[in-house]
């Protein structure tokens, strides 16, 4: 398989992961956009490494993003609980205190 | 006998004592004079005191006299002074000490004994007045002054006590101004003030010539002035400086003005608005004895130019002021233009070359003046308050002692042989022959003196004996004015007219207050005291049997001549001794016709004078108003004191008072103007600065401020606070910037 295909597959993701982030009413939603993007990041770092030689690097890189979104998706999760215990809500539209 | 000699260990201290003794009076009076309940008697033992010290230290002095010892003490050399402004470097070096020399044991002795008197005096005299315990601690401290003055051995401090008696003089004239009840309330103010200004002319004058001469000799003993003095006229040829002659003059000008002299004697006059023992302290011991006394201590000074001028302004005084003394009617008025008079006599003594005769005078005149105010004081006090000869007459019997007090005195300053005042002006009036038959001393300055001299001598005799004539001789006149008195009475009730004391001896006359009586005791004993030294203060005639013969020389030749008062050193310099045998001989006979002159003169003026008293005020008394018709302007011309008082006012006083207004004026209208001005002026700039302040300044801030706040509420509209929209443009921004890398 061409290198294209594993970067459509990519950007495909990509925008998936951000319409979802555009779009969604719900923060879980946005999360996890967030969550395709960064695989979308992935899947580029592995296929570029596949097709540009040897190394370990482009996959190396995958495994730290999996990881930093695995902590990531922690703190999200712990800020969205205390969003949610302050504004009965996790629209993030309602969230606007710093509007003001 | 060696408790007459001079100790310095001791003695030192006890001079310290004299002027200390009433100064510790005084300070307990006006400290603690509440509790003190006989402050008076305190104070007038404490005099006593300071006087017994005095005649002791006197004693020795005329001892050393005696026995033709050196009494010239210094306490600087021979025991310490006090230092003030002292360094140890030569400069600026003030070191107070007591200069103790015969003519200052003398003044010493005679400060003492009047003030002593004059004390005891007051006792009755102003006993029952409001300020009777003021009154006395004022009188010690003016003792204090003038004891002090002759103590210092310096200019510089003899200059303070100066000032400091200058004080005195004002509070005591004032004493009455503060009585309400007292009818000299306002006269007294005014006479202390005059008293106090006019002195003031003078005062200014000796710290001028005081800076003069400290200036050129950097010093202010009299000691070392005197030496200083005898150099520089060495060193410049025998000739005096001119700077010598103008720096003396304005000593002199000291001299002027303490001691009454023309043209500021106007001040001894009214002072007599004082207490009459205070008008006796300042005629006769303290005040105007001061003025003499620095011209006896500054004569080394004085060039024969800056004599001659205290010749004639001396001569002029005594003259014009007897005159004076002719037309008045207040018993005291006529003492106060005598005492101008006969100070007169001293000065121009000193200016004609003898100092000893003025200084003697001095001390003669000291004692028959006390006795003189006294004992008018005493008739004032019989007749109650009444001052005026023309109410007065036939006292002699009624008041026996203070008669015989004031006549002995009387013919003591008339100049009738025996009595002091014959020794002391006949040596003033010797003096003025010695100068005027002697043809290289003659000048013109001398002559004019020795007839002034002679004249006013007569007048002297016909006044006081005019003065004696009225008010003891004839019949009693107070009460041909009962209808005066009675006017008073009614109009003012009882205490109206007394002036300033009500006291329980009105009450021995058995209702009738208007018959004159004698004085109790403590006022006549210092009257019986100073009349005895008015005999014999001139001369202890009772010891010698040929009191007129030349050999006996009155004590005080005997003790002050110009050698034992300067030294022999600077008396030689002043009046070098004759060389050879025919100038020795011219010089014998010169001073035997000089002596027989003056003896002839000063006898027939007296006798002159005393006649002429007795012819008219006692045997035609029709003349006196004939010579008055006959005299025709002449006699308000003298009779208002030559209009000196309207001069003064009018070309002295108002001047000043115009001077003041017109100071005031530019005071209140140019410097207050300029000062107003520029106040104005930066209110002016201020508002402008203000105006401007706000307009541009917090305008400028301002606008900052608003612009930044415009264009935060412009930016404000994309913070939504939506993140989802953040992110949106996020998501544009980063396609916009892909599509611009991708086609361009």
């Amino acid at each position: 398989m061409p290198l294209e295909a594993y970067v459509a597959v990519s950007a495909a993701l990509f925008v998936i992961g951000i319409a979802c982030m555009l779009s969604r009413r719900n923060v879980l939603y946005v999360l996890m956009g967030i969550e395709m993007i960064l695989n979308a990041a992935n899947i580029n770092f592995v296929a570029f490494n596949r097709f540009s030689g040897d190394g370990l690097d482009g996959r190396m890189f995958a495994i730290f993003v999996i990881i930093l979104a695995a902590a990531e998706a922690a703190v999200a999760l712990a800020i969205l609980l205390n969003v949610y215990h302050l504004f009965r809500s996790v629209k993030p539209s309602d969230a606007d205190l710093l509007r003001e | 006998m060696d408790f007459l000699q001079f100790n310095p260990e001791t003695d030192y201290k006890l001079l310290l004592a004299v002027p200390l003794i009433p100064v510790l009076g005084y300070v307990l009076q006006i400290f603690f004079g509440k509790q003190l309940k006989r402050g008076d008697i305190l104070l007038t033992a404490g005099m006593f005191t300071s006087m017994c010290i005095a005649l002791l230290m006197f004693a020795k002095a005329l001892n050393a006299a005696y026995a033709g010892e050196v009494f010239l003490h210094e306490s600087v050399k021979e025991w310490g002074g006090w230092g003030w402004l002292y360094q140890s470097e030569p400069g600026v070096n003030l070191v107070a000490g007591i200069f103790y020399d015969p003519l200052g044991a003398a003044m010493l002795a005679v400060v003492t004994v009047v003030s002593f008197c004059v004390h005891l005096f007051s006792t009755g005299y102003m006993h029952g007045d409001c300020r009777y315990r003021i009154f006395f601690a004022n009188i010690s401290l003016f003792t204090f002054a003038m004891l002090g003055l002759v103590l210092s051995d310096n200019l510089l401090f003899l200059f303070i006590f100066w000032e400091l008696m200058g004080l005195m003089s004002y509070l005591l004239i004032g004493h009455f101004s503060h009585d309400a009840k007292s009818g000299f309330r306002g006269w007294a103010t005014w006479a202390s003030q005059k008293a106090f200004m006019t002195t003031r002319v003078g005062d200014v004058c000796l710290l001028v010539g005081m800076l003069m001469f400290h200036q050129h000799f950097e010093t202010f003993q009299f000691t070392e002035l005197w030496s200083a003095a005898a150099e520089t006229v060495a060193a410049n040829g025998g000739q005096y400086p001119a700077w010598m002659t103008v720096a003396g003059l304005f000593v002199f000008g000291g001299t002027i003005g303490k001691s009454a002299q023309f043209p500021l004697h106007i001040w001894l006059p009214d002072a007599m608005a004082g207490p009459t023992p205070v008008s006796a302290m300042i005629h006769a011991a303290t005040m105007v004895a001061a003025g003499v006394f620095l011209l006896g201590r500054t004569y080394p000074l004085m060039s024969p130019m800056a004599l001659e001028v205290i010749t004639v302004v001396g001569a002029t005084t005594a003259l014009f002021a007897a005159t004076i003394g002719l037309t008045s009617w207040d018993l005291k008025a006529v003492l106060a233009y005598s005492t101008i008079s006969q100070l007169g006599f001293m000065v121009t003594a000193v200016g004609l070359g003898s100092v000893t005769a003025g200084m003697f005078h001095m001390t003669t005149h000291a004692f028959f003046k006390a006795c003189l105010f006294l004992s008018a004081g005493s008739v004032i006090h019989g007749c109650h308050h009444e001052q005026d000869m023309r109410l007065m007459g036939g006292l002699r019997k009624k008041m026996p002692i203070t008669f015989i007090c004031m006549f002995v005195c009387t013919l003591a300053i008339a100049g009738i042989p025996l009595f002091s005042g014959f020794y002391s002006k006949d040596k003033i009036i010797m003096a003025g022959f010695e100068r005027v038959l002697d043809h290289d001393h003659f000048s013109g300055a001398a002559l004019y003196g020795l007839v002034a001299l002679a004249i006013a001598a007569a007048l002297t005799a016909f006044y006081m004996f005019r003065l004696i004539f009225l008010t003891f001789f004839g019949e009693y006149r107070g009460d041909q004015q009962e209808h005066r008195y009675s006017g008073m009475l009614d109009e003012h009730g009882r205490g109206g007219h007394i002036v300033y004391h009500d006291h329980d001896d009105h009450d021995d006359h058995g209702g009738n207050a208007h018959v004159p009586h004698e004085s109790p005791k403590n006022i006549t004993i210092p009257l019986m005291v100073l009349a005895f030294l008015g005999v014999f203060g001139g001369h202890f005639w009772l010891a010698s049997s040929d009191p007129l013969a030349n050999h006996s020389k009155p004590w005080f030749a005997t003790m002050v001549s110009e050698s034992t008062l300067y030294g022999d050193e600077i008396s030689g310099w002043l009046s070098p001794e004759p060389h050879g045998h025919e100038a020795l001989e011219h010089l014998e006979h010169l001073e035997h016709t000089a002596h027989l002159s003056a003896v002839g003169t000063s006898l027939t003026v007296a006798l002159l004078g005393v006649f002429g008293a007795w012819l008219l005020y006692y045997r035609r008394r029709d003349i006196p108003a004939k010579v008055v018709a006959a005299v025709g302007p002449l006699y308000p011309l003298v009779a208002n004191k030559y209009y000196i008082d309207e001069l003064v006012t009018r070309y002295v006083i108002r001047p000043t008072l115009a001077l003041c207004r017109a100071l005031k004026w530019v005071d209140e209208k140019v410097v207050d103007g300029v000062v107003l001005g520029v106040g104005r002026l930066n209110r002016t700039a201020a508002t402008v600065h203000a105006w401007f302040d706000g307009m541009f300044v917090d305008g400028l801030v301002n606008g900052v401020g608003h612009l930044t706040q415009a264009f935060g509420s412009i930016v404000r509209l994309i913070q939504t606070g939506r993140i989802q929209q953040y992110l949106s443009f996020a998501v544009a921004g980063s396609i916009l910037l892909a599509a611009w890398l991708i086609l361009s």
